[in-house]
C-alpha cells in the first residue's frame, strides 16, 4: 500500500482532499468529539533520530481516533545498534502494524522502508531530504489563514540548506503557484538542485540574503533555526543568525494578515515579542501537526472521514 | 573520410569486443567504467575524435580476447548509451548486441551520497538510479533523489 515519502506522492486534488478532511476532523483533534475512525489500527512510530512534535502528534492522531500505537522506543535500546539493517526492522514492524510513521537520520530512508514494506510509510523526516508531513500541517495552517492555498507570497527563511521542512514545503508551494523568496546567509542557501527544480516547474523563486527587506510584502513568513554547528567559526555564526532574528519592532509595515510560522524548536530567531502579535502561527501550526496527521492516516488507510463529522461523533 | 577508412587507424581482431560509436572524447570514461586499466592483460586498441558522418567525431574502442557481458553492457549504457557493440570470433562480426539505457538502472553503480541509506552495504534491496532524462544525462538515486555526477559514479561501479 503506498505511503507518504515525498510530496510528489500526492496531486493537488489529493491534498486539497486531505486539508477538507482535516478541517472537519478539527473538533475530534480538540478532544471535543470522540469519532473512533481508526479503532483496531495500529500505528507503528519509528522514530531512529530524536522528534519530539513529529512522534507526539502522530502518537495524539491515533489515538485520538480510537487507534492505538507502538513505539520503536530509544534507538540505543533497540536491536539497530545490534547492527540491524533497516530492510530487517521493516519487516518486523510491518507484521505489527498498520501503518508506520517513520524518521530517519539517512536520506532516502523513507523510500528504502516502503520498498521494503506491505504496509504505509509515512516519512516524518529522512536526513536533510523530504518531511511531506509537517508540510501537510503547513499547509493546513496556511489555507487556515488565508483561506487558499493559491498564489500566496511565501518568504522561506534561515537555514534553507540542512531544513528537510523548507524543501517539501518549497515544492508543494510551487503546485500551488505561490511566490517564493528564499531568504538564507549565502552558506546555508537552498540546494541548487531544489532551486532549479522549481524553476522548471515554473516557480517564480528570488534568492537574497535580506530577510527584513523582504517581510513587507509578505503573506507568510517561514522561520527556520540556524544551528551553530553548521559553520566553521562562532563570530560567522553570530554575524548570520543575528540577520535572521525576527522581532516585534520589525514587523510595524507588515500586511496586517501576514502570518508567521516556524517548525519548532525555536531558539532565537523568533523573540518571544512576536508572540503576542496577531502575526505569530507558530504553536497554532505546531497544533495542527494532530489534525493534518489525522487525515491523513484515514486517507492512507482508505478509511472515509465523515461528511457530517459533528453528527457521526460521540461526546467524551 | 568512411567508416571503414577510420577503422583502418586500428588493425582487425581476431577474437574479442568492438565498441564503436562512442561519443567523442569518452573512450577514456568507457574503459574505466568496464574496468580495463593499464593492469589489464588483454590487448586494448583505443582512437578517439576519428569523423563520423553519424555523429560528427566519435571513439572507438577494441578489446581483444574478451567479449563483454550484460552486466558490463548496463555499465556502458551510463556513458555512452548510443555506441554500438559487436562481438567478434574469427576475424568476422558473430553477435552485434544492444544496449539498452531504460527509465531505471539498478545494481550497476552506487548512489554517490555519503549520506545515503544504500551507503550500508548491508542494505539488501538493489541500488537503483533513475534517468530523468538521456541527453544531458540526467540521474537521481531512486531512494535519497540526489542528483548524480557521471565522473563520480564510475568510481562507484558494484
Amino acid at each position: 500500500m503506498a505511503g507518504l515519502i515525498t510530496m510528489d506522492d500526492l496531486t493537488n486534488e489529493q491534498i486539497i482532499n486531505i486539508l477538507d478532511d482535516a478541517t472537519r476532523l478539527l473538533p475530534v483533534a480538540k478532544g471535543e468529539l470522540y469519532l473512533p475512525l481508526l479503532q483496531g489500527r495500529i500505528l507503528g512510530n519509528l522514530f531512529f533520530e530524536p522528534s519530539t512534535r513529529t512522534r507526539m502528534s502522530f502518537e495524539t492522531a491515533m489515538k485520538r481516533l480510537g487507534g492505538n500505537v507502538v513505539n520503536l522506543g530509544d534507538v540505543k535500546n533497540s536491536s539497530v545498534v545490534k547492527g540491524e539493517t533497516l530492510f530487517d526492522t521493516i519487516q518486523m514492524v510491518d507484521g505489527y502494524t498498520d501503518i508506520i510513521a517513520m524518521r530517519h537520520p539517512r536520506q532516502g530512508a523513507a523510500q528504502y522502508a516502503q520498498d521494503s514494506a506491505r504496509v504505509p510509510i509515512m516519512n516524518g523526516g529522512d536526513g536533510a531530504g523530504h518531511h511531506p508531513t509537517q508540510t501537510m500541517l503547513d499547509l493546513f495552517t496556511i489555507r487556515q489563514a488565508h483561506g487558499t492555498l493559491e498564489g500566496l507570497k511565501v518568504v522561506l527563511a534561515g537555514d534553507l540548506r540542512y531544513g528537510r521542512t523548507v524543501h517539501s514545503l518549497s515544492h508543494a508551494l510551487t503546485r500551488f503557484g505561490c511566490e517564493l523568496v528564499l531568504a538564507s546567509p549565502n552558506l546555508l542557501k537552498m540546494p541548487e538542485e531544489i532551486v532549479s527544480d522549481l524553476r522548471e516547474h515554473g516557480a517564480n523563486v528570488v534568492e537574497t540574503e535580506d530577510l527584513l527587506g523582504s517581510i513587507n510584502d509578505a503573506d507568510v513568513v517561514y522561520m527556520t533555526r540556524i544551528q551553530k554547528e553548521r559553520f566553521a567559526d562562532e563570530d560567522e555564526y553570530a554575524r548570520c543568525a543575528g540577520a535572521y532574528k525576527l522581532h516585534a519592532d520589525h514587523l510595524s509595515e507588515v500586511k496586517s494578515e501576514m502570518i508567521i510560522m516556524h517548525p519548532l524548536p525555536r531558539v532565537d530567531e523568533i523573540h518571544a515579542s512576536v508572540d503576542s502579535t496577531r502575526h505569530a502561527c507558530y504553536f497554532n501550526q505546531a497544533f495542527n501537526g494532530v489534525v493534518a496527521r489525522m487525515a491523513l492516516i484515514c486517507y492512507l488507510l482508505e478509511v472515509a472521514v465523515p461528511m457530517d463529522v459533528e453528527s457521526q461523533g460521540g461526546v467524551i | 573520410m568512411s567508416n571503414e577508412h577510420s577503422m583502418r587507424r586500428v588493425t582487425a581482431i581476431r577474437n574479442g569486443t568492438v565498441i564503436d560509436h562512442i561519443p567523442s572524447g569518452q573512450a577514456l570514461r568507457v574503459l574505466e567504467m568496464l574496468g580495463i586499466g593499464g593492469k589489464s592483460s588483454v590487448p586494448v586498441s583505443l582512437v578517439m575524435n576519428v569523423p563520423s558522418k553519424k555523429m560528427g567525431a566519435k571513439d572507438i574502442i577494441k578489446v581483444e580476447d574478451r567479449e563483454l557481458t550484460q552486466t558490463e553492457l548496463d555499465r556502458l549504457a551510463l556513458v555512452a548509451p548510443d555506441a554500438h557493440v559487436a562481438i567478434i570470433r574469427a576475424y568476422s562480426v558473430a553477435e552485434k548486441l544492444t544496449i539498452n539505457l531504460g527509465s531505471e538502472v539498478s545494481n550497476v553503480v552506487r548512489c554517490t551520497f555519503s549520506n545515503c541509506i544504500t551507503t550500508n552495504l548491508r542494505e539488501p534491496l538493489p541500488h537503483r538510479l533513475k534517468v530523468i532524462s538521456r541527453d544531458p544525462l540526467h540521474i537521481r538515486c531512486h531512494y535519497c533523489g540526489r542528483p548524480q555526477d557521471l565522473d563520480e559514479l564510475i568510481k562507484n561501479v558494484l
